[in-house]
């Protein structure tokens, strides 16, 4: 298998590593954001030990920084699970029946949303709205787009996760 | 006849609702097939042409026209190749795509290439009249182009209507050293997907119309905010920028004017609230998302304290046809205030569910019952949510609504971003109004206090209220906080939540009680 679609291969961290990040986007124009998605895309989350570092590079305090970094739902303080499942919770798709089978992926998977498995083969995630409101209730699986989802498809999708 | 005359050439979407429900699935499973047949095919990837309900909608170009078929499953692979190939009969073959009623019935002005055109390809989009706007922009002055995008009758069509051309105007007017263009194409209101579509199917339109801005009010620099859960949205526009520049459509000196303008993507990080324009700047200034108090405007003072503007992914999707084909040609379509189409899209539990660009005036019910064709479910329509979270619910007894800012704003209503969300007789009332306060309260930026506890005490009065504890002096404290919230918050996030609340306790009053009344309201 080719590892470049082997979901969340993630570098382990190392402060050169950062640096380089932070030092190979110092052109971007008020790049905060910008910085803590590639430390995410490198490392799978965003290490503590980047904070002060992006701060330094930035002119900005840490707290400043913090308060970036806490204020998006999208970034991870540790990493996620091998698989990441969210199932959208918002209106066309609860309108589609999505709520039930929201409902039964936390069942199957035997967590709470916005938690991972004990074996950390999975993160459940919520996400408000994937643009799919006509082909709801549909769910994302480590970046993977399922529409028109059912209790097969829920299931096969749970279980794919788990593999 | 040469053997290119025989490359059957097959379209299959790459819109993320086609993608969803298999249609990468299907360009593997064809190549396969035309592989073991050693048949010539050419796959191209165009957006999706909005029948979602028909998705995976596939084409084939016959001398009649682009044959569609669908919804293609993979099973249906081989005999549908065996219907192309032949142009013959299948169960799932839908005639020539232009003739569809569903499509035909549209009015399409920035949609027109939307499912037609392969978004990678400049070239394509100026076979199909892409760019003409820009040549005529380029033969006019800054005052000359706000006057048609101001005679056109365009309002912002995220969701506010203000006035496009005296937004550009402003910004015109704004002495400063840079300037800036701003798209804001953070859609995160469930229910709506025009943004995604046009900028999965057509990004140079908007690429375009973000240049046409730019010259308009001397701006050099532009910048698209999209969310981040539209990945394929997000490489459709990063592909079109770079295809842009290569074709001399972005850059220095466009087009050999004097002209400058460049484009960038910047992906905002699950935040809501970053869609409130304010908000939007502080994020792309690479700070917390949190609202601005206005004054000063973003027009004068936005980003990075400079003179911007600030418009939807549909409102400059919008503005070529408006320079190419004139401010009278646009305004032609609509009602009262409201000119101009509306890429309608309909959500949920809803039969036929898509994209419906239309004009200004077609009533709700038009819409629910005969386009959209009522529930998937089969069940009865109990209510419709338009515009998003921050969208009231309304009931059958207001299906005559006409599609128009100010029939929604009369009826305690917003058509917001164009989402109608549909839900059968199995939803309970109180249950969204909760969800709506859930919501605002997990997304709210936290500077207003309306907003920030408003929503938190609303989730705990509707709990109290659902569980039935004093239920009539806990809906006078629910209608309070409301107004409270509507007339105390910064913005739309604390402004607008209590909408969903306050319809759905006033159309559906028998859901606001203890459980057991709801359920034999159910009944």
């Amino acid at each position: 298998m080719n590892a470049a679609y082997e979901p969340n291969a993630y570098e382990p961290w190392s402060a050169d590593r950062g640096t380089e990040i932070i030092e190979s986007l110092s052109h971007v124009e008020g790049g905060v954001i910008v910085i803590l998605h590639a430390m995410q895309e490198a490392f799978g989350y965003v290490p503590e030990a980047a904070i002060p570092m992006i701060a330094l590079a930035r002119n900005l305090s840490r707290a400043e920084v913090h308060g970036v970094f806490t204020f998006y739902h999208d970034f991870r303080h540790e990493p996620a699970g091998k698989h990441v499942l969210k199932i959208c919770r918002a209106e066309a798709c609860q309108a589609a029946g999505g709520d039930a089978l929201a409902a039964r992926a936390e069942a199957k998977l035997g967590v709470k949303f916005g938690n991972t498995t004990a074996d950390q083969r999975v993160t459940l995630e919520p996400i408000y709205c994937l643009g799919l409101c006509a082909t709801a209730p549909s769910a994302m699986l480590d970046g993977r787009l399922v529409g028109r989802l059912d209790e097969k498809r829920i299931d096969a999708l749970v279980a794919e996760a788990q593999r | 006849m040469t053997s290119s005359d025989k490359t059957l050439k097959i379209y299959i979407p790459r819109d993320a609702a086609a993608v969803s429900v298999g249609a990468d699935e299907l360009v593997s499973a064809f190549e396969a097939q035309a592989e073991k047949r050693k048949l010539a095919i050419e796959i191209i990837r165009p957006g999706s042409r909005g029948l979602l309900w028909l998705e995976p909608m596939i084409e084939v170009a016959t001398p009649e026209g682009r044959v569609a078929f669908g919804p293609v499953e993979e099973k249906d692979v081989a005999s549908v190749l065996d219907a192309m190939v032949a142009n013959g009969p299948h169960a799932l073959r839908l005639g020539v795509a232009e003739e569809i009623p569903w499509l035909k019935k549209q009015t399409r002005l920035t949609f027109v290439r939307c499912g037609v055109v392969d978004p990678r390809s400049v070239e394509d989009y100026i076979a199909h009249g892409g760019y003409k706007g820009l040549a005529r922009a380029l033969t006019l002055d800054s005052a000359g182009i706000i006057a048609d995008v101001t005679t056109s009758g365009l309002r912002g069509r995220g969701g506010a209507g203000f006035p496009t051309g005296i937004k550009w105007k402003t910004v015109a007017d704004t002495k400063a050293d840079r300037k800036f263009i701003v798209c804001n194409a953070d859609e995160g209101d469930s229910g709506t997907f025009a943004d995604r579509m046009i900028m999965e199917g057509d990004p140079f339109v908007v690429i375009e119309g973000m240049t046409i801005a730019g010259i308009a009010v001397g701006a050099t620099k532009g910048y698209i905010y999209i969310r981040s859960e539209y990945p394929h949205a997000i490489e459709a526009m990063n592909a079109g920028i770079a295809a842009a520049k290569r074709a001399g459509y972005l850059g220095d000196n466009i087009r050999g004017s004097a002209h400058a303008f460049d484009l960038e993507v910047r992906v905002g990080a699950g935040a809501y609230v970053c869609g409130e324009e304010t908000s939007l700047l502080e994020s792309l200034e690479g700070r917390r998302g949190i609202v601005r108090a206005k004054p000063p405007l973003p027009a004068h003072k936005g980003l990075f304290g400079k003179p911007t503007v600030i418009n939807n992914v549909l409102s400059f999707a919008a503005i070529p046809f408006i320079l190419d084909n004139g401010a009278k040609a646009y305004a032609d379509y609509g009602m009262g205030r409201s000119r101009g189409t509306m890429p309608i899209q309909l959500a949920g539990n809803v039969k036929f569910g898509g994209l419906f660009e239309v004009a200004f005036g077609i009533t709700l019910g038009e819409l629910v019952d005969d386009i959209g064709g009522g529930t998937f479910t089969g069940r009865p329509v109990r209510a419709v949510q338009v515009g998003g979270p921050l969208g009231a619910y309304f009931p059958r007894e207001l299906f005559d609504t006409p599609f128009d800012y100010e029939a929604f704003a009369k009826r305690d209503g917003l058509i917001g971003h164009g989402g109608i969300v549909v839900f059968d007789d199995t939803v309970d009332m109180s249950k969204q109004a909760r969800f709506a306060m859930e919501f605002c309260a997990i997304e709210s930026c936290g500077k207003c206090t309306p907003c920030r506890i408003g929503s938190t005490r609303g989730v705990e009065t509707i709990d109290k209220i659902r569980r039935g504890e004093r239920v009539a002096e806990n809906i006078a404290v629910l209608q309070d906080l409301s107004n409270t919230m509507k007339f105390g918050s910064l913005c739309a996030l604390g402004g607008f939540t209590p909408y969903p609340v306050m319809s759905a306790l006033k159309h559906f009053p028998d859901d606001f009680g203890p459980a057991p009344t709801r359920l034999q309201a159910a009944e």
